[in-house]
């Protein structure tokens, strides 16, 4: 099959190399090469089953918490390679986080969902605690909503306000790379626009990659697109030539919606 | 045709149903009318907080048996709570899935070991390790705490609530298992997702996402300790009076029906055993309809 990856114009933060994942015996994910910049929105789209979600839980190695899967092949964080077996897995999930296509409010306070991962790394001193979680919930355009009632329970949020309490105990930990696995699919059209900004604007200051089975959305969010078939990577560019002058037929064929 | 073997079906359906809800009621009655002597002498509120047993004076008072009976269970919950959660943490989050079904089936065959033997073994091999070793021990070290004090009797409350705890461990830990089942990947993969060990997230996001499951597990098992018969009368000692430490020997309701029925001579002794059993029935009756009232609430609520 025709592929083109171009190389990324920023410096990288992620590189991924020659990978393959298996499921078992099924092989999900075939000799994977990608870039994904810093500070920068990598989106990743593809029909549904195309190994987009299974590509992005493989940069924070949430398939470890499942038995039967293998990795071959090198993601670098940073010229490291994650996959080595001696890797810190709580210390890699620190660096790189990650919000899941539904809300995941604990059932807890507002305030301790998103001091959760501080806690975790061990910050105890209530002061500190108070300054991040603000700052959290500020970056996660959350804080007007939610400053009066941070005693309150989370699940009382509405599901809009608990993606972005969710964003919030994800970016609180301050990781270097933030995974958004399809975040607005079940969300209204108002919430989906406010997370499409937070994303924009997290993007600036920290690497983002995000799945989405929506095109406009990676079009609006991201600076480059990689788009999936199949288990492999078919094009990969930024996301201005991948939506107006894509190489392959396949591409094209896929954002002019003839199937998928 | 189909029609007749409909409606038949449904009336035999709706007759079983009816049957059995029936029999609770015969039973709640008719433990009641035979208790009605009991009740007339000694009322009752009287009765249940009487502190006296004796039949040769045909004097009696269900105290000693109903706080026998609480505490030998308090004791085995306080055990068995802790023990049951851990182990169905092991099997849910921790242990390799090749183990997950051997386990869960050697926890549920305690549950089929008749409780007779228990009380064997609560009587010939626990007793004397609980006496020299256990109690003694335990003596020295907490004795300053009130109830933990005292003098070791290797039979008695601390005997039984321990053979209550392993006959109950089954019980509990399989419904929280079931219950830690019930919280959905993707919120454990969120505490995951942010460095959580296995242990954190078991403390922070599962415990607490199915903490009425848990509570209604307990219950459920508080209810069995409650009436279990054989084991208790086994182990517990049967003495009629107030224990002052947990190693002292007591009574417990089931047990005084199982020492007493074929010996009760007197009217007033036979009607007090069923005044006893009556107040059995509305305990265990009450704790279950609270456990599964919680469950409903669960199950119409999400966990």
């Amino acid at each position: 099959m025709d592929k083109y990856i171009a190389r990324v114009m920023d410096p990288v933060k992620v590189e991924i190399r020659h990978l393959n994942f298996y499921y078992g015996k099924f092989h999900a994910l075939k000799d994977i090469n990608l870039q994904i910049a810093e500070k920068r929105v990598t989106a990743l789209i593809g029909p549904s089953g195309c190994g987009k979600t299974t590509l992005l839980r493989t940069i924070n190695r949430m398939h470890d918490l499942y038995p039967g899967n293998r990795y071959e092949g090198e993601i670098l964080l940073d010229g490291k390679n994650i996959l080595d077996r001696k890797t810190d897995l709580m210390e890699l999930r620190q660096r790189v986080g990650m919000v899941f296509q539904k809300p995941t409010p604990f059932n807890a306070s507002i305030f301790d969902n998103v001091a959760f991962g501080l806690r975790l790394k061990g910050i105890r001193d209530r002061r500190e605690l108070e300054a991040r979680v603000e700052r959290a919930l500020r970056d996660a355009a959350l804080w007007d909503e939610v400053k009066d009632k941070l005693k309150e329970n989370a699940l009382s949020l509405s599901g809009g306000q608990q993606q972005r309490l969710s964003i919030a105990r994800a970016i609180a930990v301050e990781p270097e790379v933030l995974l958004f696995d399809e975040p607005t699919s079940a969300l209204d059209p108002v919430s989906t626009a406010k997370i499409e900004e937070l994303i924009r604007s997290l993007g600036r200051t920290m690497t983002v990659v995000i799945v989405t089975h929506n095109m406009q959305q990676a079009a609006r969010v991201s600076d480059y697109t990689a788009f999936m078939y199949f288990g492999e990577i078919i094009e990969f560019n930024s996301t201005d030539i991948i939506f107006t002058r894509p190489k392959i037929k396949l591409t094209e064929d896929y954002i002019t919606g003839r199937f998928g | 045709m189909k029609r007749i073997g409909d409606r038949i079906f449904k009336s035999v359906a709706f007759l079983s149903a009816l049957l059995v809800v029936l029999l609770v009621v015969i039973i709640g009655v008719l433990l009641y009318m035979e208790s009605r002597a009991a009740m007339d002498r000694f009322g009752f509120l009287g009765f249940i907080f009487r502190d006296v047993w004796n039949p040769v004076e045909d004097e009696f008072g269900g105290l000693f048996a109903v706080v026998g009976t609480l505490l030998s269970s308090a004791i085995a919950i306080v055990i068995a709570t802790p023990v049951s959660i851990g182990v169905a943490i092991f099997i849910t989050e921790l242990s390799p899935s090749s183990l997950r079904g051997l386990l869960s089936a050697i926890i549920e065959l305690l549950a089929a070991i008749p409780s007779i033997i228990y009380g064997m073994w609560g009587l010939f091999v626990l007793a004397p390790i609980l006496r020299h070793s256990v109690e003694p021990w335990m003596i020295e070290h907490f004795g300053f705490i009130p109830f933990l004090g005292g003098k070791p009797y290797g039979i008695g409350l601390l005997n039984a609530g321990i053979v209550l705890s392993i006959m109950i461990i089954p019980y509990i830990s399989s419904i929280v298992r079931e219950v830690f089942s019930l919280v959905p990947d993707v919120m454990k993969e969120a505490a995951y997702a942010v460095g959580a060990t296995r242990w954190e997230v078991v403390r922070n996001v599962v415990i607490p996402y199915t903490r009425s499951g848990i509570m209604a597990g307990v219950i459920l098992g508080l209810g069995r300790a409650l009436g279990e018969t054989m084991a208790v009368t086994f182990v517990i000692g049967n003495a009629y009076r107030i224990p002052s430490t947990i190693y002292e020997p007591s009574i417990t309701i089931a047990s005084s029906l199982a020492n007493e029925f074929t010996e009760a001579t007197s009217t007033l002794h036979l009607s007090s055993l069923f005044f006893l059993a009556f107040v059995l029935f509305l305990i265990t009756f009450v704790v279950m309809s609270l456990g599964r009232l919680i469950i409903m609430r669960m199950q119409r609520h999400g966990v």
